[in-house]
């Protein structure tokens, strides 16, 4: 497809003559398609216009839950903890994070309450990081179903989000657990999880569009992933606090640094569920006059523009998943 | 994971000029009929990469990426050369030929799945293809199977429910495999349970590709009374078959394809026969 021109066929066939047979009722002049467009047949598996598409995604919106429970429940099938790695596997990672960051590298400065402040920052940005490597593998693993039958294509990256965002949900449950064992009492601050959680799901299925249409045309994409990935986690205030860094001597000078990092939405979203959370960080924002409301705005446009563009983005090739 | 990709058996390394054309059938327009799908002028070109021959290193890669090359043994092959046929509400049409003739490759173009290079295809309604390919989802079970195929055809909740045991009945999967994932179904087994979960729906164009060459006898039997309904609500069905016997009983029209062209269109005594003779079966 890129090449359109090498693929100049050879000349000599007699196509031509072929398209326009002389009809044996007078009208000689009539191709075979002008003859389909008059029965009103339309190109095969050409794209819906937009408002269609929208109605049949709302309209798969059951298959697309059933599909990713399935997909949950199949997914530890064959390890013999089965479902609890769910659990399990975040945790081991805060764990070792914990090791190294809390106790080796003692970053952290300017944080109360260290161990639920990193808890959090992993397994919320662990709901973006997997969704995005499920997102890119999408439309590739699932082309025999996408091969046999129609439908929307969309509701692919659409579920795999769904899946992590029902494993975020365990993880949220064990969180809140760390939370109240290490001192912290549930306030009604608590409740602003929920929305911070839907713009983070928005924000994450945005992405994951983008990331299913050019991972379904360009497999290198998923080598360069969990390098991507990484490199965005390092960024995003996981282990450290980005305003304790910002205000380090070295970038005193330069306050962009701490306005990008701040508006990084690998960072934002960890931002919105801790300052919900722990009662005691939005203190320890205050100590380097960082406030967090603004953060609202930033998740809220974040959402808005990965999910519209992500949106558009997949649908613009959804005739051509699945080709090949 | 192991369905990414899927087979080719195309052959590799024809080149054009050794290729003859034939005199293809003329189309000729019934218009006493509606058409549902119209094929007109199709020219399907594709590329197969990795063909042998290179290394395969990364300094070759590398070299290959800095000369701005194309991928390495890239060959492009002209699998279906200026076919034109209308197919009419109604029809099953059979579509014959030998191996590497380009019968799966048209029946994708029609299904949407392979860009036209010349010419097009024209459509009534989506067509739907059942292949010879993996389970639809490999790690879930023939239950999810079935609820999540009949939802993501777009049918309710409550239909897929209404639905659920019939498509278990046609199926007729030995007791218990139901739920079992489908990848340890046999190929069998695998074919029936996506046959009766496609059929679940009415489509407008169903299209079938080696899918029923695995079923035994009673499968069969009870596949082609399903093709005859799909018939009678006014679709139209596409069958690739090695089988010859299966697309005698099942079509009322039989195209020959011959290395892309058509050779022959007609009803299926005639072409099957000559069919037959030419290849000497």
């Amino acid at each position: 497809m890129s090449h359109p021109e090498r693929l100049s066929p050879p000349g000599g066939e007699p196509v031509d003559a072929i398209a326009k047979p002389p009809s044996p009722n007078g009208k000689s002049s009539e191709s075979l398609t002008e003859f389909a467009a008059r029965y009103g047949l339309t190109q095969s598996a050409a794209r819906p216009p937009m408002s269609r598409y929208i109605r049949d995604v709302w309209q798969r919106r059951s298959f697309i839950w059933n599909f990713a429970s399935a997909k949950s429940m199949s997914m530890y099938t064959s390890s013999r903890l089965g479902q609890l790695w769910q659990v399990l596997t975040p945790l081991l990672n805060a764990g070792v994070y914990y090791v190294i960051f809390g106790l080796l590298l003692q970053s952290n400065r300017g944080v109360t309450n260290f161990p639920a402040f990193l808890i959090t920052g992993v397994f919320v940005f662990s709901f973006t990081q997997r969704s995005l490597t499920a997102g890119a593998r999408s439309i590739g693993n699932n082309l025999s179903l996408i091969r046999a039958l129609h439908f929307p294509r969309a509701t692919l990256p659409f579920a795999f989000v769904i899946v992590e965002l029902q494993h975020l949900m365990v993880a949220m449950g064990v969180l809140m657990v760390i939370v109240v064992a290490t001192g912290e009492m549930p306030t009604f601050a608590w409740l602003l999880l929920i929305p911070a959680l839907m713009l983070q799901l928005l924000f994450n299925i945005g992405i994951s569009l983008i990331i299913a249409r050019i991972g379904a045309f360009s497999r290198d994409i998923q080598q360069l992933l969990p390098f991507v990935t990484r490199s965005w986690l390092y960024f995003s205030g996981i282990f450290f606090m980005t305003a304790g860094l910002a205000n380090r001597d070295s970038l005193k000078d330069h306050p962009w640094v701490g306005k990008i990092l701040e508006a990084n939405p690998g960072s934002v979203y960890i931002e919105l569920i801790r300052t919900s959370l722990l009662e005691s960080y939005p203190k320890d924002l205050a100590k380097f006059g960082w406030g967090h409301h603004h953060l609202w705005l930033y998740g809220l446009g974040w959402a808005l523009v990965a999910f519209v563009g992500g949106f558009w983005y997949f649908y613009r090739a959804e005739e051509r998943y699945g080709r090949g | 994971m192991a369905d990414v990709k899927e087979k080719t058996k195309k052959p590799v390394g024809r080149t054009d000029k050794s290729r003859q054309d034939i005199e293809q059938p003329e189309v000729v327009i019934d218009r006493t009929r509606d058409p549902i799908v119209v094929v007109d002028g199709l020219h399907i070109i594709y590329r197969v990469y990795g063909a042998g021959g290179d290394k395969g290193s990364a300094a070759t890669a590398m070299m290959r990426m800095v000369r701005r090359q194309n991928r390495p043994q890239m060959k492009e092959i002209h699998a279906v050369r200026g076919v034109s046929f209308i197919a009419y509400r109604g029809d099953a049409i059979g579509i014959i030929g030998t191996n590497g003739s380009g019968k799966s490759t048209l029946l994708k173009a029609i299904a949407g799945l392979l860009p036209p290079h010349r010419g097009g295809v024209l459509t009534d309604g989506q067509p739907s293809m059942l292949g010879v390919s993996a389970a639809l989802m490999r790690d879930l079970s023939g239950e999810r199977n079935i609820i999540l195929g009949c939802l993501a055809m777009g049918l309710s909740p409550q239909e897929t429910k209404e639905r659920y045991d019939e498509i278990v009945e046609f199926a007729d999967l030995k007791p218990g495999f139901i739920q079992y994932p489908m990848s340890t179904y046999s190929s069998g087994m695998g074919a029936r349970l996506r046959f009766a979960i496609a059929a679940a729906r009415t489509h407008d164009v169903l299209l079938i590709d080696e899918a029923l060459a695995t079923g035994d006898a009673k499968f069969k039997r009870r596949s082609k009374a399903k093709i005859e309904e799909l018939r009678k609500d006014a679709g139209a069905v596409f069958l690739v078959a090695h089988n010859l016997d299966v697309i005698e009983e099942t079509c009322n029209r039989v195209i020959w394809l011959d290395d892309g062209q058509i050779r022959m269109d007609g009803d299926p005594q005639t072409v099957i026969e000559a069919y037959t003779d030419a290849t000497g079966k």
